[in-house]
């Protein structure tokens, strides 16, 4: 295969990930530190979520990449391409098809199911990082379960703006033990996370850590009592599609100001149009 | 009778290399008591503090604490996680610095909540008033509980502190020289604020300081320390007023009245 | 019945600072006080009334000997008690007027009263310190201040309206007329006698001999300890 081994990675490096991922699928959650590779592309740009790509990965999977929702931007693509030579999988651009989904920052709008994977590429896999900065002690609060620190910085949020200003990344308990960063995810996307069918992977290749929630698992978005977690999208509706219930891109459209919403999920859009566009 | 002491150390000794931090150091504590722990630098009162407080391990004795509903556990035989638990809840400490004990970038009723987040309650609502109510009690403007405290004073900050250390009702506070480094004034008004406090609130109090007015005015007992040792221990007024032990006659001695 | 006494009760002082010098002062000293009675101790200046007041009230620690005091109808022994134990006696039956108000930063003189009286509420208490700040002369308008810049006279009057507010059944007086004029000194004589009339043993230093005459029922004579040739 090119004199790459399949998938890239040698297959000791694969048992290692693989060990790390059992542990990170026993512990959902909680983040397991694991020996990333040097990659043929920087940090930044997804090591992580292709590590754990590479390590699932099987001769007969079929493999979707995304990158905020498109499979056509320059970075899905190169990935996609990645796979396909270095391990002659099927790739597809069709959330229903794929056996496993690399995503960056979105989760596909089309339900998953029991069997398949999606991997999330994580930059900053410690959801405290911003509020305290030494390692050591946010990984005594992970172990001691002493989470009043994220608490408080929601308390701020609403004293300061009257609602959490967090609309990415929202800090998530994993089966109400461990507090879990979704990598950055619109909060529109967080239900998805909760019970979802399909094994959900994280990596994070500069940072070195994996973490995973397993099938089925209660995620809940932090929040208060009073002041419950709520999602937020664009009032608009697909200017493409017409879905008003989708999450939205932006897109300007000219020099004067034009600008158009349209799907950010680029494979949930072109099956909407293509079901509108059967004769009846 | 039954012993109901909330705090009894025997037997503590420590050394910092050849340093004596602690000699055979005993000490009791009953609820609703203050006890002043009273010396010069390198005394030991502050590692004394520390060993009780269970932030640092004796190397022989014992620090016994009996929680209230009766049980006795010795305080470094308890796990790490059960360790902090109880310093957010049934104790708390008051540092010399409010620096250290505060967060700086967050809010007044966000330091003062945060105790009470951290034991899960998820009301802001319910936080905030808390919040408010205890900034009261500690003489701070309701309406500073959205300031941060980096626009606080010295002694604003303390206050802050002892909101922050107290919204828990803890039964035993530990108090590292409360009012070390603040104005006279200022500090008058915190002695005032803290003996109230722990008067009202019938609060359990070891508290360090090298001032003998502080431990005239807040303390019923007084222990005197010298170079890791107790020298003498015993009612606040009758150790001031009549020392028994050369360095006691000579610290009362050395104290300058205004 | 006794409210308070002392068997061979001595004391010295021995000042590690200037050598080591003992000061005896009290030597094998016999007193008692009963309840409803007042006894001045009295004697030359130095002899050491004041020694020996301090020393009932535990304030000084007993070299030797025996301090009994009635507390709850139990005489306990203050020579050989606890710290706690010596707490809660002053709490709930020995009372103690110094001769000089110790100030309590920022403390209204109201409130210096009011937190000495025992077993009633809040408010009660403050209207029961204001009557007898105002008995003593410490016009209304003094009450919400902080006794620092007070003269002597009234910082003695606050001082001795703490002392009293109490209702302790054993109350110790030094010098408790030294810095008052004639009207209130006459208060404070008036005061003594209500106390002693409710059944209160007072012990007390009474410099000026016409409060001495007023108020005493008995005299105990301190005499100077003279060492042994």
């Amino acid at each position: 295969m090119n004199g790459y081994n399949f998938a890239y990675l040698d297959e000791q490096t694969k048992r290692m990930i693989r060990r790390a991922l059992l542990k990170a699928v026993a512990i959902p959650g909680h983040q397991i530190p694991f020996g990333s590779r040097e990659m043929p592309l920087p940090y930044g740009w997804g090591t992580g979520g292709i590590q754990v790509t590479a390590a699932v990965l099987g001769p007969q999977d079929v493999l979707k990449v995304i990158d905020q929702g498109a499979d056509d931007t320059t970075n899905a693509v190169s990935i996609r391409r990645f796979f396909a030579r270095t391990a002659g999988i099927a790739t597809t651009t069709h959330t229903s098809d794929a056996t496993i989904i690399q995503t960056r920052h979105r989760i596909p709008e089309q339900g998953l199911r029991e069997g398949q994977i999606l991997v999330y590429q994580v930059p900053m896999p410690e959801p405290l990082a911003k509020l305290e900065p030494s390692r050591a002690e946010t990984t005594r609060m992970h172990g001691l379960a002493e989470y009043g620190l994220m608490h408080v910085k929601l308390y701020e949020d609403i004293t300061r703006y009257g609602h959490v200003s967090i609309s990415y990344d929202y800090p998530v308990m994993v089966a109400e033990r461990y507090l879990m960063s979704p990598s950055p995810i619109p909060a529109y996307d967080n239900p998805k996370l909760h019970r979802n069918p399909a094994l959900q992977l994280f990596g994070a290749g500069r940072e070195k850590r994996l973490y995973a929630i397993p099938p089925y698992t209660a995620v809940r978005s932090l929040d208060f009592d009073d002041h419950p977690f709520r999602t937020t999208r664009a009032p608009q509706h697909c200017d493409l599609c017409g879905d008003d219930a989708s999450y939205l891109d932006e897109v300007v459209t000219d020099n004067q100001g034009g600008r158009m919403f349209v799907c950010s999920d680029t494979d949930h859009c072109e099956s909407r149009r293509a079901k509108q566009e059967q004769p009846a | 009778m039954t012993d109901d002491r909330m705090l009894s150390a025997s037997g503590l000794n420590l050394r910092f290399g050849t340093v004596p931090a602690l000699v055979d150091v005993a000490a009791e504590l009953w609820p609703g008591e203050v006890l002043a722990i009273v010396g010069e630098s390198g005394s030991g009162k502050t590692t004394l503090l520390n060993v009780l407080s269970g932030h640092m391990a004796p190397q022989s004795g014992q620090v016994l604490y009996r929680a209230p509903d009766g049980t006795e556990t010795d305080v470094h035989a308890m796990s790490a996680p059960m360790l902090r638990a109880l310093h957010r809840s049934d104790w708390g400490f008051v540092h010399q610095n409010p620096r250290d004990a505060l967060r700086m970038g967050v809010s007044a009723g966000g330091n003062v909540g945060e105790r009470l987040m951290a034991q899960g309650s998820r009301h802001y609502g319910d936080i905030r008033e808390a919040a408010i109510a205890w900034l009261a009690e500690v003489e701070i403007d309701a309406d500073r509980v959205d300031d941060l405290p980096r626009t606080f004073s010295g002694g604003m900050l303390q206050r802050l502190q002892i909101a922050r250390t107290l919204v828990t009702h803890p039964r035993l506070v530990f108090m590292d020289e409360p009012t070390g480094g603040l104005d006279v004034s200022v500090q008058a008004r915190l002695l005032d604020l803290i003996r109230g406090l722990v008067a009202r609130l019938g609060i359990a109090v070891v508290l360090v300081t090298h001032d003998l007015a502080v431990a005239r005015l807040l303390a019923h007992r007084v222990m005197v320390m010298q170079r890791g040792e107790v020298v003498e221990t015993g009612l606040t007024d009758q150790v001031l007023d009549d020392p028994q032990h050369p360095y006691t006659q000579l610290l009362v001695a050395s104290v300058l009245a205004a | 019945m006794n409210a308070i006494q002392t068997h061979a009760l001595s004391k010295q002082f021995l000042l590690h600072l200037q050598g080591g010098v003992r000061i005896p002062v009290l030597h094998e000293v016999e007193f008692h006080a009963r309840f409803g009675e007042c006894v001045a101790l009295s004697g030359p200046s130095g002899a050491g009334k004041t020694t020996l007041l301090r020393s009932l009230y535990g304030n000084y620690r007993v070299g030797s000997g025996a301090l009994l005091v009635c507390h709850h109808g139990q005489m306990v022994d203050l020579a050989t008690a606890t710290p706690r134990e010596i707490v809660a006696v002053r709490r709930d039956t020995l009372g103690y007027v110094s001769q000089f108000l110790r100030v309590v930063p920022r403390v209204a003189a109201l409130d210096i009263v009011a937190e000495a009286a025992r077993n009633v509420p809040r408010e009660e208490a403050r209207d029961m310190a204001a009557a007898l700040l105002q008995r003593l002369n410490i016009a209304p308008r003094l009450h919400s201040l902080p006794p620092a810049t007070f003269s002597g006279g009234e910082q003695q009057r606050i001082n001795l309206a703490r002392g009293f507010i109490g209702g302790h059944p054993i109350l110790l007086l030094d010098e408790p007329t030294a810095s008052l004029d004639a009207e209130n000194r006459d208060i404070v004589i008036a005061m003594i006698r209500e106390a002693t009339a409710r059944g209160t043993a007072i012990v007390g230093i009474f410099h000026d001999a016409v409060v001495r005459e007023a108020v005493a029922n008995r005299v105990h004579i301190v005499l100077p300890h003279q060492e042994a040739a």
